[in-house]
């Protein structure tokens, strides 16, 4: 199997899954619980927190564990433009966030606030000029992702960050695809809220967080116990957070060295695609972007087909969004950057990790060309 | 090895269909033709070819057969060929088959095509048919072992070029065998029950759908008798279809039923059972399957509708394009807009909408 789907989730580092096992089977007492045994759970809790806060840089006090991206992303626009309602009812974002965040507005429309959803350009950037354009005074969050997940575009938080914070709107970012990846300064950016995810990082499934910073008004989403100051009640999931402590410490110290590689991949990868199938067309071509995704608008030839292929080779790569049941569908972001709905339905984006190999790219571009030369002689 | 993609549905004929290839050696692909909105079919039944549970239950036969199976999407090109052509043919007052169009379009129009494009050599169905090739060269389809589970009829518009590439073994069982052989190879879903109504109108309200699909029902008009006389207003003639008795909203004192639509004045004509047996037809639209024109001299079978036996019948040309059928004896509510298919032997010789 050749795995070009990074972007999807990661394979859990093993040794991510043999620090957590640790945690599952001996260890594994309630943290909040009197005894010593887990007192040393909730020290380990605590270790992890702050790990993960050294490496945001951020005060450990801003981060709240959740059950992932999702759930962050959720918690922060809701809970936000709920405590500042009393400012006002309008939010801006842009059209092309991650359903998590882009149907949290659509319910918050429903509920009588207004979301303006700022344009992008063909990589599927922002302008930060647009946002000017935009914001009022009775705006009461700007929620734009790190990166795009399809396109890799890294969007401008820096700018961004200057204009809400000279406004005084609350900024969020569903940092969820470029956490662990690729750095983020969060005191510069001016970002008060932020959603990441550890099963992107070669940690767990089904842990994330969300950084809120300590001096906004906000709220809790769900009620219960005492746990993450109450805000975020309900039992610890005590391996996983550690298992995404650990993630993030691996991230830490190989993060720079993996995009270097990635990107380097990356570039070999396009140019081998470029140079060997003929009217192929790369969208992912921002100046500002992940290392690792690639996406790819293929001549005479539908993602659906072409996916199988691939994967009937063992390749695993992926398009657009999946339905419930699992049927492709034309993405959202790839119509928003001006692509075609024809065009959309034939792209497919390859996500690359740390295991991929020169290798893995040879007899991708291989199989490829074999598709399409063939087809070619077909006609 | 020949790569076969099969469309599963979810249900016992589909299921089998794939398990059978298999077993002949085939290399078989799964997949579930994703064709309606999920979130449009809240009630989920079981049976409905469309939800969420049709792709879970083909899915656990993927998995206990061992083929890699996929979720298709072709809600856009349904959309387009299937419903729009659906609710456009009742509003000029017909009565469509949306299978006809399904079957044409979809399954054998894109999803053919992108199994091509995969590689593949064939796409299978669980259809009550068969693909045989006549001593003429030319390939049709032959009617199933099963005559109450028969369905040649939705199948009579194919192609050459789309038969060549299809493959129909369920058709050469029995339904109980099939049932059989499921329950034998362990497949989730030997015991479920079988889909009966149009996928994307679960609870059988034409009308409904039309309006809301085309906010509105059709031509308003009113009833009128066999001899003209007015009766009162209908409530729209995309409500009515040929033969209709049930929910006309009329007291006439006696059985009546849909005789005739007029889009043109309105009328909805009503009458006696006896007024709906007509001994002739005419179609356009033709579809040669088994033969390449149909001859004046013999005789065929025809059936003008998916329930209805079939009846001896003779054809006779208009033109090149319009075929007339007459009938050795009248047959009841022929309707416009619904598929006329002759049969000869035992296979489709052709067939076309009826119009008149």
């Amino acid at each position: 199997m050749i795995y070009l789907d990074h972007a999807a989730t990661t394979r859990t580092d093993p040794a991510v899954a043999e620090e957590m096992t640790k945690w599952q089977t001996e260890l594994y007492m309630n943290p909040s619980a009197f005894y010593q045994p887990a007192v040393r759970v909730r020290m380990k809790i605590d270790e992890a927190r702050r790990k993960i806060a050294g490496f945001l840089n951020v005060n450990p006090a801003g981060i709240y564990f959740t059950s992932g991206g999702t759930e962050s992303d959720n918690w922060a626009i809701r809970s936000a433009v709920e405590a500042n309602s009393a400012k006002g009812r309008h939010i801006i974002t842009s059209s092309v966030e991650h359903p998590a965040v882009r149907n949290t507005m659509r319910y918050l429309e429903t509920k009588g606030f207004e979301v303006t959803k700022l344009p992008v350009d063909k990589y599927g950037s922002i302008s930060a000029e647009d946002l000017k354009k935009v914001i009022r005074d009775d705006t009461v969050l700007v929620s734009i992702m790190h990166a795009n997940n399809e396109l890799g575009t890294i969007e401008p938080l820096e700018e961004i960050g200057e204009i809400t914070a000279e406004r005084g709107v609350l900024f969020h970012t569903d940092a969820v695809q470029t956490f662990g990846h690729i750095p983020i300064n969060v005191e510069k950016c001016r970002i008060d809220l932020l959603s990441a995810s550890a099963h992107k990082l070669y940690g767990p499934k089904g842990i994330g967080l969300l950084y809120i910073n300590p001096g906004i008004k906000f709220g809790s989403m769900l009620f219960g116990g005492r746990q993450e100051k109450g805000l975020r009640p309900g039992t610890e999931n005590v391996s996983s957070i550690i298992g995404f402590a650990k993630a993030v410490e691996i991230a830490s110290n190989r993060m720079e060295e993996d995009a270097k590689r990635e990107s380097a991949l990356r570039d070999k990868f396009e140019e081998a695609l470029i140079n060997n199938i003929p009217k192929i067309k790369i969208n992912s071509g921002a100046s500002a972007r992940l290392p690792g995704i690639i996406n790819l608008t293929f001549p005479g030839i539908e993602a659906e087909p072409l996916l199988i292929l691939l994967d009937s080779n063992g390749i695993c790569a992926s398009a657009g969004s999946a339905c419930s049941a699992g049927a492709i569908e034309a993405s959202h972001v790839l119509l928003s950057a001006g692509l075609t709905n024809e065009e959309a339905k034939r792209t497919i984006r390859f996500s690359l990790g740390r295991e991929n190999t020169d290798e893995n790219i040879e007899k991708t571009v291989k199989l490829l060309k074999e598709i399409f030369i063939e087809k070619e002689e077909h006609r | 090895m020949k790569k076969v993609v099969v469309g599963m549905s979810g249900g016992v004929d589909s299921s089998v269909c794939a398990l059978l290839l298999k077993e002949q050696g085939y290399e078989v692909i799964g997949a579930t033709m994703q064709i309606w909105q999920p979130e449009e079919c809240s009630i989920e039944r079981e049976g409905s070819c469309c939800g969420a549970s049709a792709v879970e239950d083909a899915r656990a036969v993927a998995e206990c057969l061992g083929i890699p199976y996929y979720v298709m999407n072709f809600r856009e090109e349904f959309e387009k060929e299937v419903i729009d052509r659906f609710t456009g043919e009742y509003l000029k007052g017909r009565t469509p088959n949306p299978c006809i169009y399904c079957n044409q379009l979809i399954k054998w129009g894109a999803f053919l095509e992108r199994c091509k494009k995969l590689g593949a050599d064939y796409i299978a169905t669980g259809h009550y048919a068969g693909v045989i090739q006549l001593p003429s060269g030319r390939y049709t389809i032959s009617k199933s072992a099963t005559p109450e589970k028969d369905q040649t009829y939705v199948l009579y518009n194919l192609t050459q070029d789309q038969l060549a590439h299809t493959l129909m073994p369920v058709g050469a069982y029995q339904k109980p065998q099939i049932r059989e052989i499921a329950k034998k190879a362990g497949l989730p879903v030997a015991g479920k029950r079988d889909s009966q109504d149009i996928c994307f109108i679960p609870d059988g309200d034409y009308a409904s759908f039309v309006l809301k699909e085309r906010g509105t029902l059709g031509t308003q008009g009113n009833f009128v008798d066999m001899n003209g006389n007015l009766m009162g207003p209908h409530k729209g003639t995309a409500n009515y279809t040929i033969g209709q008795r049930k929910g006309l909203g009329i007291a006439a004192g006696k059985r009546v039923y849909v005789c005739d639509i007029d889009l043109k004045t309105g009328d909805v004509t009503l009458g006696t059972d006896d007024d709906l047996y007509k001994d002739r037809l005419t179609f356009d639209t033709i579809c040669y399957m088994g033969e390449e024109v149909f001859s004046e001299e013999e005789s065929y079978l025809a059936k003008v509708r998916y329930s209805q036996s079939s009846v001896p019948c003779k054809v006779k040309y208009i033109d090149k394009d319009n075929v007339e059928v007459i009938f050795d004896k009248p047959v009841r509510a022929a309707t416009p807009g619904q598929a006329v298919v002759l049969y000869k032997d035992g296979w489709i010789a052709g067939g076309g909408t009826i119009r008149k």
